[in-house]
């Protein structure tokens, strides 16, 4: 039977109840919401989050689903700006039992999609590594085979999403740390920005890079320097702030 | 180069208002330089009072949106064309 028109599956606001809290660093948390009538996701997408106040006035931020579709259980990992409007609540006030407002799955671009069997390099810089991580969960639900190379961009090892999991990644996974501001003792790679030696050597793969913008510029610049081609290249940006 | 833009991936929510189907995975050519690049890697700026999308290789306005409580403007002004998949969706069971 052919499947119904992609009208019907329009994204559409539903409600969100949050069921469980995991702080991943201090200032970031992941929110697991059962969402009623959610039509599950692909690796890679994100939702639009809304808050309505008592008074009527609402606000919107869009956010990465971090784990990938488990029936109507949605796992998104926020982190706290300083000054947001909406990220403070999220990391801070937010409890077990509150409900929010979530439109998706969004985006039809920046997936991976467990059929693929092409090489991944996932590139993040800070709570980019967000999707990237629902990418590696996918991979591993799938039971896929399908080799993949994390390299994670971040301020130092207190501030690590998924450390106990991206310590153990698994066979066929492999995990760089990049630490720009500070390392563990003894780490063989002085802090600094990525660069090209820690993107490398160059092999063909599906790139996926997420994080503040001016770091994916950056990333992506340096893969294309080491032979990637720009079309295999998907970015996508926090902006400045991260919200 | 300024990075207090956003890309085109954050378009998906609001342009899921508008059309049937996902455009942010749409091939998109601009008016300005003939650049042609899926419109997820537009650099865009918003959302308040709208977005605003634009070329990455020459910096000229491709979109505008502006959502209002009961219509929203689409200004696709820079665009001369988009090409948009309708075979490869988004739904987890395509």
């Amino acid at each position: 039977m052919e499947r119904p028109p992609r009208a019907v599956r329009r994204p559409r606001w539903l409600a969100a109840r949050l069921a469980a809290v995991r702080d991943e660093t201090a200032n970031a948390r992941t929110l697991v919401f059962d969402v009623p009538g959610w039509p599950g996701h692909i690796a890679g997408q994100h939702v639009d989050l809304r808050l309505t106040a008592e008074d009527g006035y609402q606000t919107r931020r869009s956010y990465s689903l971090s784990a990938p579709a488990d029936g109507e259980r949605v796992e998104l990992t926020v982190q706290l700006v300083p000054d947001g409007e909406v990220s403070p609540y999220l990391t801070k006030v937010i409890e077990p039992g509150d409900e929010v407002e979530l439109r998706g799955p969004l985006g039809g671009w920046f997936l991976w999609r467990p059929e693929r069997a092409e090489p991944v390099l996932l590139v993040a810089g800070g709570s980019g590594i967000a999707p990237l991580m629902a990418m590696i969960r996918a991979r591993r639900a799938a039971g896929s085979a399908t080799p993949f190379r994390l390299v994670y961009s971040l301020r130092e090892p207190g501030q690590m999403y998924f450390a106990d999991e991206l310590r153990r990644p698994g066979p066929g996974v492999d995990v760089t740390l990049v630490y720009t501001r500070a390392t563990p003792e003894g780490w063989p790679r002085p802090p600094g920005r990525i660069t090209a030696a820690d993107l490398g050597p160059y092999a063909p793969a599906d790139c996926f890079v997420c994080g503040p913008t001016g770091f994916v510029e950056a990333a992506a610049n340096l893969l294309i320097d080491l032979g990637h081609d720009p079309a295999r290249i998907k970015t996508e940006r926090f902006g400045p702030t991260g919200e | 180069m300024t990075t207090d833009h956003l890309d085109g991936n954050t378009l998906a929510g609001p342009l899921s208002e508008i059309f049937a189907v996902d455009i942010t995975a749409a091939t998109g050519r601009c008016a300005g330089c003939g650049l042609t690049g899926p419109v997820a890697s537009l650099h865009v700026y918003g959302p308040d009072p709208g977005f605003v999308a634009r070329c990455p290789g020459c910096e000229e306005v491709v979109l505008r949106l502006v959502r209002g409580p009961e219509d929203a403007w689409l200004d696709l002004r820079g665009a001369v064309s988009l090409r948009i998949p309708l075979t490869n969706g988004t739904s987890p069971a395509s």
